[in-house]
Parts: structure tokens; sequence; C-alpha cells
């Protein structure tokens, strides 16, 4: 095959990729925020707030499985580089997944006095996860440079992830709870929604400073038009998430879906901005999609077996969500 | 003792193998309980759906909650994997990404989100969907866990037996896909497999099972899951064993290496003895404490009993470290011979004389976690066999390994270390844990069909 015709195989997967980060992101970006709020001081509601996710987490974590699989796969060049720059942090976020997963499990089937030893393992290996992801994206952002402006720029993304994924966990409880537990989860999403946003703005700016070429993309024009009507985009779904949060519960629960219908609009706007600042790169400044994917011909085998159970995917999972569709009740086996 | 290593290169080359050690090592055991697991929880739920028994329904709820946990501690542990082949061994995917990418890929796409899906609703779900969906959902849990295994067991037959494929500028480029997949060692490798896991799984119920009868748990649930999984321990070892056979006999005629390190044998040799013990050194090139029986190695894998085999001295610089594939060998034949003896006599128990002693109860409560010790130890033999090389004949181990500096990987190492003993212990404790709490449950008194909480609070439903 003449290799004009088939590089197109490198953007599908760079996109398919893209889909699967920006799914995990919102996925188990709900059940690690979930994680993450576990309040220390209610037994009732960490209960609830664990049923709220139970059905959903393992498939959520998937995406990621899914995620780096497919970098592994299509551009094992870029994984290699990308993940010997992260080995620590890679090391800990697993040990954090680790812990969590298994206390969700551990924590109903070990013995009774443990419960709350479990439960606070599930909130440290949540916690730990957002923070290492918040900081792994920091150093990619910023090209794994090693001075100290880039490193305070990673911590301050390893709280804003945490944020974020506070945020979309929270709005997950106002959507899926009721009562006492409803409001608090609001007043969670009302300050996460702050840090949110702060952190939308830190990450753009430090975007566009690190790199020229992404100033470029976005401060020359015309593209330098969308950012008006991105930034008022950003600020009404801030805006009207913030007063809806400070009124519930509505009468009738009416719109509880919506904050959480904001954030997931957040994450896929910015994820559409990373992979429009960095196309066609996959390691920022270093290497291109083109160069680091793998060969052709074994993208090809992946790529039709992915348009076949993809859909197959999308369609079960869909399935399992209308299972378990509405407010949460107790889990029974 | 770190000055042994030269350059912190070949250090960082020994944690990282160490490290892929702990953590497969790890992460097996708990696929290998549910590749079976699962298909025996469809038994049971097909046995619930033909009689309208609750005592089966029982069984399958007390299991399916073990099935769950295990679940989730080979997911996160399996999740570790992935990162490894980019953070320890970017050489891997470098050479054969071609190959293991698209495998791998297939499973995530085919197996693992069917299993993660369906799982949620074959646990929680029973309330929430119709029986029959339930029961639908089981089938697609187990077939996704049979799926993960068969990418997984093509991918490593691969690299134990590449085939359909060929070497441009140091790179491996697919032939032909079906010579990949169906390369000469994996039919052997995946029955094998799947077999063990059969074998773990049966192990793992009739010992728990065991463990409850012994605490005075008579429900008919307990009795039918410890007849049961005797009954199909006692057909599935035969099996294995002869699989088993076919297996070492493929191994002989691609890895003979392998097979001399398993033997023990180091001079070419006809009529070669099959050592019951002896401690190779590899310094001396020779065996210490030899108890043999003569031409019995020469017959059983030759078919004659003065057949040749090629010695490791054939092979120096390219052959397995000797002692523990020797020793692993030996530990998974003999534990093998123990299950075989153990199912037998449970078996001819239960038939014949209809009722187990105290003593065979408590033979099977010691045998719980025989087929993790088998597994690993048939693992060691064959992974540690195909040392000096990560793929036979294409990639050496060492030409793979990281230049992430070897504090780090030390560092990783030792979180990863005290993650798995923890886990380790508390998984093995859980177990008895939710025996135990069955147990002093009411016989037959609960209604299985009402909605019980997962709350251990109110352990309302566990038979």
């Amino acid at each position: 095959m003449n290799d004009v015709t088939v590089d197109w195989l490198p953007v599908v997967f760079i996109a398919l990729t893209c889909l699967s980060l920006v799914v995990y992101a919102i996925l188990d970006g709900y059940d690690l925020g979930v994680g993450v709020l576990l309040p220390l001081d209610s037994q009732s509601q960490r209960d609830s707030m664990i049923y709220s996710i139970g059905p959903f987490w393992d498939a959520n974590e998937t995406w990621l499985v899914l995620a780096i699989g497919l970098i592994l796969i299509a551009f094992p060049k870029a994984h290699s580089i990308i993940f010997q720059a992260l080995y620590l942090p890679t090391a800990l976020m697993l040990a954090g997944l680790i812990l969590r997963g298994v206390s969700f499990d551990f924590r109903t089937k070990a013995p009774s006095k443990n419960k709350a030893q479990w439960d606070l393992a599930f909130k440290t290996g949540s916690l730990i996860a957002t923070l290492c992801q918040g900081y792994m994206l920091g150093r990619y952002v910023t090209g794994f440079s090693d001075s100290t402006f880039a490193l305070a720029f990673c911590l301050l993304s390893a709280i804003c992830v945490t944020a974020a994924y506070s945020f979309i966990g929270a709005t997950w409880l106002v959507m899926k709870s009721e009562g006492k537990l409803q409001k608090r989860a609001a007043k969670w999403a009302i300050i996460a929604n702050i840090f949110l946003a702060i952190g939308i703005i830190g990450v753009s700016i430090a975007n566009l400073l690190f790199d020229t070429s992404v100033m470029e993309k976005w401060l020359s024009f015309p593209q330098v038009i969308l950012l008006v009507p991105l930034t008022i985009l950003f600020g009404f779904m801030f805006v009207t998430t913030h007063i809806y949060l400070k009124k519930v519960p509505f009468e009738h629960d009416l719109g509880c879906w919506y904050p959480f219908a904001c954030g997931v609009c957040v994450f896929l706007l910015c994820f559409a901005g990373l992979a429009y600042s960095y196309f066609p790169y996959i390691v920022p400044m270093q290497l291109d999609i083109y160069q680091a994917a793998s060969a052709r011909d074994s993208l090809m085998i992946i790529f039709i077996g992915s348009i076949i159970v993809l859909p197959m995917i999308i369609g079960y999972t869909i399935f399992a969500y209308k299972v378990f569709w509405g407010k949460t009740s107790k889990l029974s086996y | 003792m770190l000055a042994f290593f030269n350059t912190p290169y070949e250090m960082s080359l020994i944690l990282s193998r160490i490290q892929f050690a702990a953590n497969i090592s790890f992460h097996i055991l708990f696929p290998t309980i549910n590749i079976a697991l699962c298909w025996i929880l469809l038994f049971f739920k097909i046995r619930f759906n033909q009689t309208q028994d609750q005592s089966w329904l029982k069984v399958y709820r007390f299991w399916v909650r073990i099935f769950a946990l295990t679940f989730a501690i080979g997911v996160v542990s399996g999740i570790t994997m992935s990162f490894q082949f980019g953070t320890n061994w970017p050489g891997y995917m470098e050479t054969v990404g071609n190959i293991a990418g698209p495998l791998l890929g297939y499973e995530v796409l085919t197996a693992f989100f069917l299993e993660a899906s369906f799982l949620s609703i074959m646990l929680f779900g029973m309330d929430r969907v119709s029986n029959r969906v339930h029961t639908l959902a089981t089938l697609l849990v187990a077939i996704g866990t049979s799926l993960s295994a068969f990418w997984i067991l093509a991918l490593d037959s691969w690299m134990q037996t590449p085939a359909g494929f060929e070497m441009r500028d140091g790179v491996a480029y697919v032939t032909s896909w079906f010579d990949v997949v169906f390369n000469p060692s994996m039919p052997y490798r995946l029955a094998h497999m799947v077999l063990a896991s059969a074998l773990t799984a049966a192990f793992l119920i009739s010992g728990i099972s065991a463990y409850r009868l012994l605490k005075g748990d008579n429900k008919n649930s307990v009795k039918y899951a410890l007849n049961f999984s005797v009954l199909f321990a006692a057909i599935i070892i035969p099996i294995q064993i002869f699989v088993g056979d076919l297996h070492g006999l493929n191994t002989f005629k691609h890895q003979p290496a392998k097979v001399a390190a398993m033997e023990g044998v180091w001079e070419t040799e006809k009529g070669a003895p099959l050592l019951l013990f002896a401690i190779p050194d590899e310094k001396t090139r020779e065996n210490h404490f030899e108890v043999a029986i003569p031409y019995m190695a020469s017959l059983i894998l030759t078919h004659d009993q003065h057949g040749e085999i090629q010695g490791l001295n054939e092979f120096i610089g390219e052959h397995p470290p000797v002692a523990p594939v020797f020793f692993s060998f030996r530990i998974m034949v003999g534990i093998g011979m123990a299950m075989l003896l153990c199912a037998w006599l449970c078996s001819y128990l239960f038939v014949i004389k209809k009722q187990y002693p105290t003593w065979s109860l408590r033979l099977l409560v010691v045998m719980t976690f025989s087929g993790w010790l088998a597994t690993l130890a048939g693992w060691y033999v064959t992974e540690i066999g195909r040392q000096p090389y990560l793929v036979t004949g294409v990639l050496k181990t060492k030409d793979a390994v990281t230049s992430t500096p070897a504090e780090h990987i030390a560092l990783s190492l030792t979180l990863y270390i005290s993650l798995y003993v923890f886990l380790l212990i508390a998984y093995v404790r859980t177990l008895y844990v939710m025996a135990d709490r069955a147990v002093k449950l009411e016989q037959g008194s609960q209604s299985t069909t009402t909605s019980p909480i997962l709350d251990n609070n109110q352990p309302a439903m566990e038979s």
C-alpha cells in the first residue's frame, strides 16, 4: 500500500485515543470525584455515595485501559517517551487506582469493623489517583520541563484536575441522590466549580506560554475570534450552574441533570482545546503522530475491529446505564 | 550486595524483571480463579433455572460475590501491566508492537468492556432485569473472561514460539495473522491454562465449602457446591495431565533448551533418566543428589526409551537459568499429583460412601489454594524457561529494558510489593470472613428472592 492513501490511520487513532481519554475523564472522573468527596463523618452518606457508583466504576475504568492501550498499540514510541518521563507519578497513580478499586469490594466483604478503614482507603486512593493524573497532565502540557515554574504549574494542575473530578462527581451526586446528601453535594459542587474555573483559565494561559506554536494557533487571526463564543459559553455554564446549585433542591428535582451536563460539556471542550493545541504532535514539541505510529497494516487490523466492536460497546454501556437509571437505591446482590 | 551489578543499567534490568515478575505473579492469581469460576457460576444459575431449587441460587449468590472481589483485584492489577510495557520495557513494543499491539487491543475491545459492563448486571441487576437477561449477563461475562484469556495466551504463546512474521530493520511485521494467533504452542498453552483455571476454581470452591461444613454449616447449598467441585476436579485433572504432557512434547519440539532445563539434562544423551530430585548447579554444570528413574525422561518426551534429549551444554548463553525452571516444574507436577489423589479420593467418598469424614474435609481445606501454587509454578517454568529471550530468537530481555533510573524502579517496586502483600493477605482473610458470615446464617429460613443488600451490617442473603 502506498503511504499517502493510508495515512489517515494515525489521525483516526489519535481521534480514538482522545475520545477514549475524554470518555475516561468524564466517566471515571465522576466516580473518582465521588471517592475524593467521601465524607468521613457519615457512614450512611458514604454508603449512598458508593452505591451510586457501584454498578459503573469497573466499566468506567476500562476506558483508561483502552486509552493507554491505544497509545501503546498505535503510537508505541510516544507511549515509551511519555510513560518513562512520567514513571513515578504513573506508579503512584496505579497504586492509588489499585487501592480504591479493591476498597470498593473489600468494604462490604471484609470484617465489619474494618469498613471505615476501607472507606478511608477508597478516599485516599481516589485522591492519589486524581492528584497524579493532574500532575501528569501538567508535565505533559509543559513538555516534561523541569523548571521551577513548570513544576509549580504541575502542582496547580494536580489541584485543578482533582477539582474538576470533584465537580463532576458532586454533580453526579446531585443527579443521583436526594435529601441531605443532595444538598451537601451541591455545596461541594459550588466550591469545586470555582476551582475548576480557575484551573481552566490557568491551564489555558500556561498552555499558550509554554509553546509558541500553540499561541500562534489560538491567537492569530481568524481563529482568535473563536475565543469569544468559547469564553461566553464557559462563563454562561459557570454562572448558571453556580446559581442552580445554590438553589438545590428544586421541586420535583427539576433539572437535576443540568450541572452534570455542564460538567460533561466543560470536559469535552477542554479536551477539544488541548487536542487542537497539539495536533499533530503526540509528545508536545517532540514527536508527531505520523512518526510515532505503528505499521499501517497493524493499525488497519485494529481499525476494522474497532469500527465493529465500538458501537457494540457503546450499545451495551448505554444498556447498563439504563438498567441502573434514576435515583440510587441500595445495591442488592 | 548491589555492587554485584556492574552498571546502573544492569540494575534497572534486574529490578524491572523483579517488578514485572511480581506484577504478573500477583495479577495472574485472580484471572486464574475467574476464567473458570464464571462458567461454574453460569452452571449454578442454569441449575437454578432448571430446578427452581433455591439452594442453587444461594450457591450462585455466595460465589458471585467472591467472583466480584476477585475480578476487582484482577482488573486493577491488570491495568498496571499495560503501563509497564511502556515504562519498563519500551524495547518490547518498539520491536514487536505491530504484533503485540493488535492482540492486546482486541483483548480490551472484545473482552474487558464486555466483562465490566455485564458484571454489574450480574451482581446488582437480579431484580432489575428479567431472569433470562440475568442469565445472559452471566454468560456474556463468562465469554468475556475466556476471550481475554484467548488473546493474552495467543500473545504469550507467540512470544514463546513466534510465527507468521518477518523482521525488517529490526522491527517485526506480520505476514499472516492466522499464524501469529494460532502459533505452534498456542492451542496447548490455552488448553493447559483453561484447565488450570478450572482446577484452581474447583479446589477453591471445595476448600471453602469444606471449611463451612467443618464449621457446622450443613445447608444444602454448601453440599451442592462441595459435591460439584469435587467431582468436577476429579474429571478435569486427568485431562489436565494428558494436555500437560502434550504441551511438554510441543515445548520439546520448539523450545528444547527449556525442556533441558526442566529435566536437568546437561549433556545431550540418549535414554535420559527422569530426575525425581536433584540440585542443578550451573557453575559446575552438573546435578547433585540425583534421584532418578532410568530412561523415563526419554520415554516421556520421545516415546522411545532410547530417544535423544538435547542437553543444556548445547545452548550455553542461550538457555534459561536452570534451577528455578527445574524446581518450579517439580513443584507443579507434585501439586498436580496431590490434586489427583485428593480429588479422586474425595469423589470416591462422595459417590460410594455418600459422606465426607472429617479428615477428608480437612484435606480439602489444606488444598484450597493448591491451584494457585501449581499455576504459579507452571508459569515460572514457561516464562523463566523462555529466558534469556523475551521473544524467542527475536528479542532478548536485556535489549528491551527501560533507561529509567534504577532508583525509580526500586521505589515503584517497593510500592507494588507492599501493596501486593497487603492485598493478598486481605483477600484470603476476606474469603474466610465471608465463609464465616455465611455459616452463621439461619439455615434455609431466608427468602432469597427478596432484595438483600450489600451492606455487611445486614448480611441477609448469603447461603
